[in-house]
């Protein structure tokens, strides 16, 4: 009983601990990384006797220090109480959503297995899109609070952008949750094992020496659904280019303006965190989570019949390590795609919501019903 | 293990404390968000017994209890806005037009 | 056990926020902070798909509607507090409670729950229930939700 909460707790600390981790890594990145795109040197100059590491010890050590020493300021005619709960709303919703996300498969020690996995809800995928509703909180409370007509607009806009995108995120999953049959993210984990080819039938010969060998991955499966998730998991985030509501040469800096100090390092650490949620749940639902191709559990077995065992502790290492190059990867592409394209206009991202984006997730989600049945029937 | 009495009189505490902001607060929408108080007062009541009993019938009946309580919440913070634009006001004591 | 306790404690205080708060902002924080507190009861309760639904539409929705509504309307002016009719409406409330719950306490109610199968209260049991016994309100509730947002529409529409 002690070792299972002892278990659990080592766990729900060590996600997150890697999240900050990372999310402090990746503001690294960004400046440094946009640096590079934009043929500028970037941030080089704070340095701890004479090491500067590219720049490493200026966002890891020198802002975190500058934040958290900076006056505390609430505005006068400001709400005192929601003005300090606006950015812990922000964080909350942002890391409490990896409670869910499996990193691994099962961990054997002596005959204990272990679900890689903070906490295995029979309720799945619903509980993030539950915490990412929750997010809204954070900006419609830190704009009200603010007493200022920019936070407000910002405000205003970055929540309406939210609650229209997180409709289009929900329906573009329902296609992955008709195709792995389950709402759980450790059973669409693991369903995405098997070849495509187990599931076509016999007389396809041609589509499945075509595509059979493939990993029966999201991204093979539900193509679509996935860009449709992408772009509304970017606009959740209010990334660029979703970021009017934070829009820096527009509205101040949106529903940030009056944040200073330890504050704004919660709605930026917050902001973060919600990348590396993002990359984490697009690894997970699109391209296989921790899978790597043709690993089972006791070792490779590709599909032209060659295998490859491993010991148990070598196929965990190899799963956990997939995990964290392809968040890594998912979280450097957003980073990407803010250096290089421009923002949206507030009207065309409403558009783009709800005319666009939710049509296309419902036909998606006719399609794919229409696919199943008809694979099924033959 | 909680007994039901426990869950059902939290329930009517809930409940009693909606209705009293439904009777005095002067304010339409806290008069709204206290009936969505009282909604949910009712919510746990069903949940407690559905537990208690076995039948899964009271969730079922909480999801349209759900699904009613938005749709009313809706249209009525519409009313809401619409008639503060001609009153320019949210007391529910000055709307005394159909009063004789 | 505790869980139960520390959640009705805490549900009692923010509904009496909600009723008393004078800020309506502060009202719907508390409204938001009761909704999730009676979430986290559902759950206890064997119904966790009913309770993340719950955080998903009424705490994540419906409650970001009312802010919107409240920030629109901006009333900044916090309401006067009437000693007498607060008074006389809190009385009026503790002798409903009162009356409520000398009625629901009933000895014969069912002292242990029966053992709940792994299948109770999980997507499942629910879906099954909504499309196979209750498919017809299911149906009729979407339309419900249709002719909300059309209401909804008109109504807040500005007239030219």
């Amino acid at each position: 009983m002690i070792v299972d909460f002892g278990i659990i707790a080592l766990k729900a600390f060590l996600v997150l601990f890697m999240v900050l981790n990372l999310a402090g890594v990746l503001g690294w990145i960004e400046r440094k990384g946009s640096a590079l795109m934009q043929d500028r040197i970037g941030a080089n100059r704070a340095s701890i006797l004479g090491f500067a590491g590219m720049g490493l010890i200026n966002t890891l050590v020198a802002d975190p220090v500058k934040f958290l020493t900076k006056e505390d300021f609430i505005p006068p005619r400001g709400d005192k109480f929601l003005h300090t709960l606006a950015p812990c709303m922000a964080l909350f919703p942002a890391l409490v959503t990896f409670a869910v996300i499996p990193f691994g498969d099962t961990l054997q020690i002596g005959e204990r297995v272990i679900n890689l996995q903070v906490a295995n809800l029979n309720i799945g995928i619903l509980y993030v899109f539950a915490m990412g509703s929750l997010g809204v909180y954070g900006i419609v409370i830190g704009a009200w609070a603010s007493n200022n007509k920019f936070s407000l607009l910002g405000g205003v806009r970055g929540s309406a952008q939210m609650i229209s995108y997180e409709v289009a995120m929900g329906l573009s999953v329902i296609g992955i949750l008709m195709v792995y049959g389950t709402l759980e993210l450790q059973e669409i984990a693991r369903g995405q094992g098997t070849l495509i080819r187990e599931f076509l039938p016999e007389s396809w010969r041609f589509l499945k020496a075509a595509i059979g060998w493939l990993p029966s991955w999201g991204i093979f499966l539900q193509p679509l659904a996935f860009l449709l998730f992408f772009t509304a998991a970017v606009a959740e985030t209010k990334r660029v280019p979703f970021d009017l509501p934070e829009g820096e040469s527009e509205i101040v800096a949106g529903y940030h303006v009056e944040y200073s100090g330890g504050k704004f390092l919660m709605f930026f650490a917050g902001e973060f965190a919600e990348i590396v949620t993002a990359a984490a749940l697009m690894t997970t639902l699109f391209f296989g989570g921790w899978q790597v191709p043709y690993l089972l559990r006791d070792g490779f077995h590709f599909p032209w019949g060659a295998t490859w065992l491993l010991p148990h502790l070598a196929v965990t290492l190899l799963q956990v390590g997939a995990f964290a190059v392809k968040v890594v990867f998912f979280c450097w592409l957003q980073i990407l795609l803010r250096w290089s394209v421009p923002r949206f206009r507030y009207d065309q991202v409403m558009r783009l919501g709800w005319k666009m984006l939710l049509p296309l997730a419902l036909l998606n989600v006719i399609v794919t019903a229409l696919v199943i049945v008809a694979v099924q029937q033959l | 293990m909680v007994p039901l009495n426990h869950y059902l009189i939290l329930s009517a505490a809930i409940f009693a404390i909606g209705v009293v902001g439904v009777v005095i607060r002067r304010n339409l929408i806290v008069v709204l968000m206290s009936i969505e108080l009282m909604l949910n007062a009712v919510n746990l009541t069903f949940i407690a017994f559905s537990r208690f009993l076995g039948s899964m019938e009271g969730q079922v009946i909480v999801f349209f209890v759900m699904a009613v309580a938005a749709a009313e919440a809706v249209v009525g913070l519409a009313i809401i806005i619409s008639v503060f634009r001609h009153r320019q006001s949210l007391d529910p004591q000055e709307m005394q037009l159909l009063k004789w | 056990m505790i869980i139960f306790y520390t959640l009705a404690v805490l549900l009692i205080l923010s509904s009496l926020m909600v009723v008393f708060q004078r800020n309506v902002v502060h009202c719907a924080m508390a409204l938001v902070a009761a909704l999730f507190l009676i979430a986290i009861l559902f759950v206890t309760l064997q119904a966790p798909m009913v309770g993340v639904l719950q955080i998903l539409v009424y705490a994540g929705a419906i409650m970001v509607l009312f802010l919107f509504v409240i920030m629109l309307l901006n009333p900044t002016s916090l309401e006067p507090r009437r000693g007498l009719s607060w008074g006389f409406g809190t009385v009026v409330a503790l002798l409903l409670a009162v009356a409520l719950a000398a009625l629901v306490s009933h000895d014969e109610a069912p002292a242990d729950p029966f053992a709940a199968t792994e299948l109770f209260g999980a997507p499942e049991s629910l879906a099954k229930s909504l499309f196979t016994d209750f498919v017809l309100p299911f149906e009729i509730a979407s339309v419900l939700l249709l002719i909300a947002i059309v209401g909804a529409v008109v109504l807040a529409k500005r007239e030219h």
